[in-house]
């Protein structure tokens, strides 16, 4: 009997690996932690000279939190905007009675094919001549663009999932369609639901192109103030913004990996 | 509920899935409607639900025309091949749900739920109308399924294949409780299957069909003794075909001219050279194998170049032996053409 023994080729991979994920997650991590706290660094130190929370209290009284709880409005409008929307498409695209389903469901996946930036210039020019620049509604609807093709796809492939017989089987029981979508399918696609309602919201609360191009200078959201502040070489406020614009992309991807079931996924882009 | 349906025609693409069906489905009765897949018999009862509106042909539920009525207001209830209980409801919900939709009062919900679980028997198993569909066996997910139909006292009861999913011992035993349920309750009922052998021991009305037409109907005894059809002789029981005919002596000549049916526990095999009976329809033939089936012996008999089957009280060795049908028991049929009549 031998027992085995790990091999050295897999040992250094192992440490190759670990040396990876350091240099790519923990490295900008740590990178961004020191930077949040840092009130004085000057070339050639190694280390902060200074370190204090003053970035971190001037965070959470002043703009960036302004900045936040607005992202988080216009996440939750577009939210339910989108959600309103895309139930309906893709509980009829599901059950194939789509008109024209397949181009229907492509026209959803549509702005996604061709390169944001001009798709997004464009609907600025547009939304200027209906004075829609600058105002939330504007930026609502531009992360509507993004929001309802995640929307869309994971809904219908969560209606899919659901077998025609269950709702036949309400029908049978003398269910009208309304109260069978209410009481059987609905209930059964909260899954999928709650999947697309934090894939949206993140969306929303981190897309910046369209937030800039629309709605600067009156809509600020957060990763458009942490674009501005890095370009006044205010790294710290930067730092301090990318680290709480982190919190709710990491609690939410947490929770989606309970409700976004692998089917969802493998249907993504199938007409 | 006296079910009638005439001349019922539904097409998907090009298959035809009804080709002009017509039966009356006696009130009180079970009536069971089997064939191979793709016969028609599983469009024929979403017909009957109203699932699927047929292009030709009406359905009459005592004497009323049902024909454009939407399932919800046939009075039938459809128990599915798979169940389709909801998972997201307790036991005691899923079998509650038609009776909410009658906005009876809970106490009668309660207790018409509690009536029809114990008419299961799933009364015996504690506490089982708080969980959820997944945590139970498959037999007692059809008894919900069963007890769900059943709650609404429906007038037409119809079954989809309901002991397909369910294991050869516990079939057995369901099998004879939907039987027993049905007599109890009187609720006139269509079940469909593919297996012949259930269909034959539930049915009080058997229907058989292919090519989406009922080919053969009729008390199940009478059906299996008297086929009128060679798609009927053939698809119950376990038959025997050759092509052949019987010269004036009873001996059995290979032949394209005719097709001999007849069954296995119908076939003796006797020694070479035994002096035979003469009403009976004989040719030498050849023990290939024997197989011991628990009840009787089936023995594989080369017959020119045919094997047939034979079921015989005790083992018969491998050798020369004379097959022996009596003449009443063989179906002759003229042609040679395949059974299925497509």
């Amino acid at each position: 009997m031998r027992s085995p023994s790990p091999s050295l080729l897999g040992l250094v991979g192992r440490a190759a690996l670990g040396a990876l994920v350091l240099v790519a997650v923990v490295g900008p991590l740590l990178s961004l932690g020191l930077w949040s706290v840092a009130e004085r660094w000057h070339w050639p130190a190694p280390f902060p000279q200074q370190v204090g929370m003053k970035y971190w209290s001037r965070m959470l009284q002043g703009d960036p939190l302004r900045a936040l709880t607005r992202g988080v409005t216009i996440a939750s409008v577009t939210t339910v905007l989108a959600l309103a929307m895309a139930v309906p498409v893709a509980y009829l695209a599901a059950r194939r009675r789509l008109p024209a389903g397949p181009l229907a469901l492509a026209l959803f996946i549509l702005p996604q094919a061709f390169p944001q930036l001009p798709v997004f210039a464009s609907a600025t020019v547009l939304f200027y001549r209906w004075n829609l620049a600058g105002t939330v509604p504007g930026v609502v609807l531009i992360h509507l663009v993004g929001g309802l093709v995640y929307a869309v796809w994971t809904l219908t492939a969560a209606f899919r999932s659901i077998g025609p017989e269950l709702e036949e089987a309400a029908q049978n029981l003398g269910a009208s369609t309304t109260r069978t979508f209410f009481r059987v399918t609905l209930p059964l696609a909260m899954p999928g639901v709650v999947a697309s309602a934090i894939l949206v919201f993140l969306h929303s609360l981190d897309e910046f192109n369209g937030t800039l191009l629309v709605g600067a200078p009156y809509v600020t959201t957060l990763p458009v103030y942490m674009y501005t502040a890095s370009l006044g070489y205010e790294l710290q406020i930067a730092s301090v913004t990318a680290l709480v614009l982190m919190v709710p992309g990491v609690v939410l991807l947490l929770l989606l990996e309970r409700f976004l079931r692998a089917e969802y996924l493998a249907f993504f882009g199938h007409l | 509920m006296e079910v009638r349906v005439e001349g019922l025609v539904k097409r998907y693409g090009r298959v035809l899935a009804l080709a002009g069906v017509n039966h009356v489905f006696p009130s009180g009765a079970l009536t069971a409607v089997v064939g191979p897949s793709g016969c028609g018999k599983t469009t024929l009862l979403r017909v009957l639900a109203g699932f699927v509106q047929p292009e030709e042909g009406r359905v009459w539920m005592d004497g009323r025309d049902v024909t454009g009525v939407p399932p919800q207001a046939r009075r039938c209830a459809l128990v599915f091949q798979n169940y389709a209980l909801w998972p997201h409801m307790t036991v005691f919900d899923n079998v509650a749900f038609g009776l909410r939709l009658q906005r009876l009062p809970a106490s009668e919900v309660e207790r018409r739920v509690r009536e029809t679980l114990a008419l299961v028997e799933l009364d015996r198993v504690p506490g089982i109308e708080r969980r959820r569909p997944k945590e139970l066996s498959g037999g007692q997910q059809q008894r919900v399924a069963l007890a769900r139909a059943l709650a609404v006292r429906p007038g037409l009861l119809l079954l989809d294949e309901p002991l397909s999913n369910l294991d050869a011992k516990v079939r057995q035993r369901v099998r004879g409780e939907i039987r027993t349920l049905q007599r109890r309750t009187g609720i006139t009922t269509v079940y469909v299957t593919h297996d012949q052998e259930e269909a034959l021991s539930i049915a009080d009305d058997l229907v058989v069909m292919d090519g989406g037409r009922i080919v053969q109907s009729g008390r199940p005894e009478e059906v299996y003794a008297h086929p009128e059809d060679p798609f009927v002789a053939e698809f119950l029981g376990s038959t025997n075909v050759l092509n052949g005919t019987v010269g004036p002596d009873g001996r059995i000549l290979p032949s394209s001219e005719g097709r001999l049916l007849f069954r296995a526990e119908d076939t003796a095999v006797w020694p070479a050279g035994q002096s035979l009976p003469p009403d009976y329809a004989w040719a030498p033939a050849e023990v290939v194998d024997c197989l011991f089936l628990g009840h009787v012996y089936r023995a594989y008999v080369r017959l020119g170049d045919t094997v047939v089957l034979a079921d015989t009280k005790a083992r018969v060795g491998p050798g020369q032996v004379v097959v022996a049908v009596p003449r009443d028991r063989l179906l002759i049929f003229s042609g040679s053409e395949p059974a299925a009549r497509r």
